[in-house]
C-alpha cells in the first residue's frame, strides 16, 4: 500500500496498453477503408447514422453521464445546429463549413442562457424544465417566419457535388468521411475530457455535490460548463444532418424523438462511460433501420415500440448499460501493477 | 376586448384548470409516495380516453356511464405498471427511474399507434351535449360537468388521503418508508394502492374528457406537460397544491391565449413553471 502511495502520480494521457492502442488504430484504419470495400449505399447510410447518433449520444453523455443532469430536451441544440447552416446558406450563401461554427457558437450561447437559470434546479425539476425547453424551441421555430416557420428551409441544391457547399448527390462516400472525421474528433476530445481534471470534477459534482462543494468545486459553474460542452457537441451533428438530407423543418430537427434516442442510446450502451454511446449506437441504429425496413411502412411505430421496450428492460436488468458486460480493466486502460 | 370575452376566458380557464388539477393530483400522489415521476402519465390519460371511446364504440355505453369501468381499468393498469416495472426500479438511481418511465411512455404510445392508428376520433352524440348561456358567458355542458366531476373527485381524493386509515398509511409511507414498515404498513402494498389511485384519477379525467375532446394517440403529451408543471408549481408531493396550480395553469393558458397570442399558449405555461421553480424551488405548497 505504501509503495503504491509513493509511486502514485498524475496519470499521463498515453499511459495505455500497447495492445489497445494498436486495436484502436486498426479499427480507425478499417473505418477509413470501409467505403472502398464495396459497401452499397444502404450500408454507408447505416454507418453514417451510427456515427451521427454516437456523437449525439456522446453529447448527452457529457451532461447526463459525467455531470449527472438529465436533459430531456437535447434535440433543441441539434435543431439550432441544423438551422444555423441551412439559414446562413439559404439567406447569405455562407458555406456550411463556416456556419457549422456559427451553429456551435449559437448553441453554446443558448446553453449558457438556458443553463444559468436552470442548472440551479436539480433532479426532476431540471429534467422537466429541459423537456419544456425542447418543446418550446419547436413551438417557436414553427412560428418564426424568418426561418420558414412550419414549412422549414429547403437548401438549394448545387448542380453537382460540392465540397464548398457540403453537398454530394452522386455518392454517400464524402458524407461518410465527413461524419467519420467529426465522430473521431468528438470521441477523442470527450475521451481526453473524461480523463482530465475537468472530467473528474464533473463526476465529483455528479456523485456528491456537497462533497464537491466542500472541495471548492463550484457546482453550478461546472454544471453549466458541462451543459455548454454538451450543446457544442450536439450542434455540428444537426448541421451535418441538415446537409445530408437538405431539407429541414421544425418537426424534424426539433422532434422530441431526437431527445429520446440520445437518451436511449446512452443508457443502452452505458451511461457515464466514453464508449457507451458508441456501443449503444452500433447496436440500436441497425435494429432501428432494419425494423423500419421489415416492419415499418404501415404507419405503425414498430421501432419506437422496440425503443421503449429496450429502455425499460435495460433499466430493470442492466442499469449500467451493455458496456458493463465488458471487463473493467480493459475499459479503464490502466496499467495493471 | 370587452369584459365579456375576458370573463369567458376566465370561465374556460377555470374549467380546464380543474381537469389539469385532477390529472396532476394523480401524478403528485405517486411522486410523493415513492419519489418517482411517472413520465408515462400522459399516455395513461390517453389509455383512459381510449377505454372510454372503445366502451362507447363497441358496447354503446355512453362515456358518462362508463366512468366506473374506466376507473377500474386504469386502477388495474396502475397496479400492473407497479408490478411489472416500478417494483424493480424503486432503489435505482433517479436517472434510471426517469428513463424507465420515459421508456414506458414511448412503449404505450407507439403500441397504441400500431393498434389504433394515429387517427383522430371522437364520441358522437354523447348524452352530454349543448351549452348553457349564463349572462353573456357560454359554457359547454360537457366541459362544465367534466370540471365539476373532477372537482368532486379531487375533494374525495383529498379527504381519502387525509382522513381515512389507508390514506394516512399512504402518507406515512410517503414520509418514511422504513419507519412505516416497522409499524406494520406494507410499503409494497401501499405503492400498488398509490398507483391504482393515481391512475384512477387519470381515469376519471380521461373518461370525462372523452365526452368532448378529440381522442388520438398523442393526446396525452400536452396534458402530461401541464400536469408536470402543475405538480412542480404546487410543490412535488402536495395534493392540495395541485388544485391551485391546475387552476393557475388553466387561467394562464386561456388568458394568455386571449390577451397575447394563442399560438404560444404552451410557452406562457412554461414561463410560469420556470419562474416558480427558479424563485421558489419547493413550489407553492411543497414539502421539500
Amino acid at each position: 500500500m505504501n509503495d503504491k502511495l509513493l509511486t502514485a502520480q498524475a496519470e499521463p494521457l498515453w499511459n495505455t496498453d500497447k495492445k489497445i492502442i494498436s486495436l484502436i488504430a486498426g479499427i480507425v484504419l478499417l473505418l477509413f477503408a470501409l467505403p472502398h470495400l464495396g459497401l452499397n449505399s444502404f450500408y454507408l447510410h447505416l454507418m453514417i447514422m451510427i456515427f451521427m447518433h454516437a456523437v449525439m449520444a456522446q453529447s448527452w453523455n457529457v451532461i447526463a453521464g459525467f455531470s449527472g443532469q438529465i436533459s430531456l430536451g437535447h434535440g433543441a441544440f441539434f435543431g439550432i445546429g441544423a438551422y444555423a447552416t441551412s439559414f446562413f446558406y439559404v439567406q447569405y450563401g455562407i458555406s456550411p463549413w463556416i456556419s457549422i461554427f456559427f451553429g456551435i457558437i449559437f448553441s453554446g450561447i443558448a446553453a449558457v442562457l438556458i443553463g444559468i437559470p436552470m442548472l440551479r434546479l436539480s433532479g426532476h425539476y431540471f429534467a422537466i424544465a429541459t423537456l419544456l425547453i425542447g418543446i418550446s424551441f419547436q413551438v417557436v421555430f414553427q412560428r418564426w417566419d424568418l426561418v420558414g416557420a412550419a414549412s422549414g428551409l429547403w437548401v438549394p441544391m448545387t448542380s453537382g457535388d460540392s465540397w464548398l457547399a457540403l453537398q454530394f448527390h452522386t455518392s454517400k462516400m464524402p458524407y461518410y468521411y465527413v461524419f467519420l472525421v467529426f465522430f473521431l474528433i468528438t470521441f477523442y476530445l470527450v475521451w481526453i475530457l473524461s480523463r482530465s481534471k475537468l472530467g473528474f470534477r464533473l463526476r465529483a459534482v455528479r456523485d456528491d455535490p456537497q462533497a464537491a462543494l466542500s472541495l471548492c468545486i463550484n457546482v453550478s459553474n461546472y454544471k453549466i460548463i458541462a451543459y455548454v460542452i454538451s450543446a457544442m457537441i450536439m450542434a455540428p451533428m444537426g448541421s451535418l444532418f441538415a446537409q445530408y438530407i437538405l431539407i429541414i423543418d421544425p418537426d424534424r430537427v426539433f422532434n422530441i424523438e431526437i431527445s429520446i434516442i440520445v437518451l436511449l442510446i446512452t443508457v443502452l450502451g452505458g451511461i457515464g462511460n466514453v464508449w457507451g454511446p458508441l456501443l449503444g449506437a452500433a447496436i440500436l441504429i441497425p435494429i432501428s433501420e432494419y425494423s423500419r425496413i421489415y416492419l415499418g411502412g404501415t404507419g405503425g411505430a414498430v421501432d419506437l415500440i422496440l425503443y421503449g421496450l429496450i429502455l425499460m428492460l435495460i433499466c430493470v436488468f442492466r442499469p449500467d448499460g451493455l458496456i458493463s458486460f465488458v471487463p473493467k480493466n480493459i475499459l479503464e486502460r490502466k496499467k495493471q501493477r | 376586448m370587452t369584459s365579456e370575452i375576458i370573463l369567458q376566458a376566465i370561465v374556460t380557464g377555470l374549467m380546464m384548470g380543474l381537469i389539469y388539477a385532477l390529472i396532476a393530483a394523480g401524478l403528485s400522489l405517486i411522486f410523493g409516495l415513492m419519489d418517482i415521476v411517472n413520465f408515462a402519465h400522459g399516455e395513461h390519460l390517453m389509455l383512459s380516453m381510449f377505454s372510454s371511446f372503445w366502451l362507447w364504440s363497441l358496447f354503446g355505453i355512453d362515456p358518462i356511464f362508463s366512468i366506473p369501468i374506466t376507473i377500474l381499468l386504469m386502477a388495474i393498469c396502475g397496479i400492473l405498471t407497479h408490478y411489472f416495472l416500478i417494483r424493480y426500479i424503486l432503489k435505482a438511481k433517479m436517472l434510471i427511474q426517469i428513463c424507465a418511465t420515459f421508456g414506458l411512455s414511448i412503449f404505450i404510445r407507439s403500441i397504441a399507434q400500431l393498434l389504433w392508428t394515429p387517427d383522430f376520433r371522437n364520441v358522437e352524440n354523447p348524452l352530454l351535449e349543448g351549452r348553457l348561456e349564463i349572462g353573456s358567458v357560454f359554457i359547454g355542458q360537457p366541459q362544465l360537468i367534466a370540471s365539476l366531476v373532477c372537482l368532486v373527485a379531487f375533494i374525495a381524493l383529498y379527504l381519502f388521503v387525509t382522513k381515512t386509515e389507508t390514506g394516512l398509511a399512504l402518507q406515512a409511507t410517503a414520509q418514511d418508508r422504513h419507519a412505516a414498515e416497522i409499524l406494520g404498513i406494507p410499503s409494497n402494498k401501499m405503492f400498488a394502492i398509490g398507483w391504482a389511485i393515481g391512475l384512477g384519477c387519470v381515469g376519471i379525467a380521461g373518461g370525462m374528457m372523452a365526452n368532448y375532446f378529440f381522442i388520438f394517440t398523442d393526446v396525452g403529451i400536452n396534458f402530461a406537460l401541464f400536469a408536470f408543471v402543475a405538480v412542480a408549481l404546487g410543490g412535488f408531493g402536495s395534493i392540495i397544491g395541485c388544485l391551485y396550480a391546475g387552476i393557475i395553469i388553466g387561467l394562464v393558458e386561456s388568458l394568455g391565449g386571449l390577451l397575447i397570442d394563442p399560438s404560444f399558449k404552451l410557452l406562457y405555461v412554461f414561463a410560469i413553471y420556470l419562474l416558480v421553480v427558479i424563485y421558489k424551488p419547493q413550489g407553492l405548497f411543497g414539502r421539500y
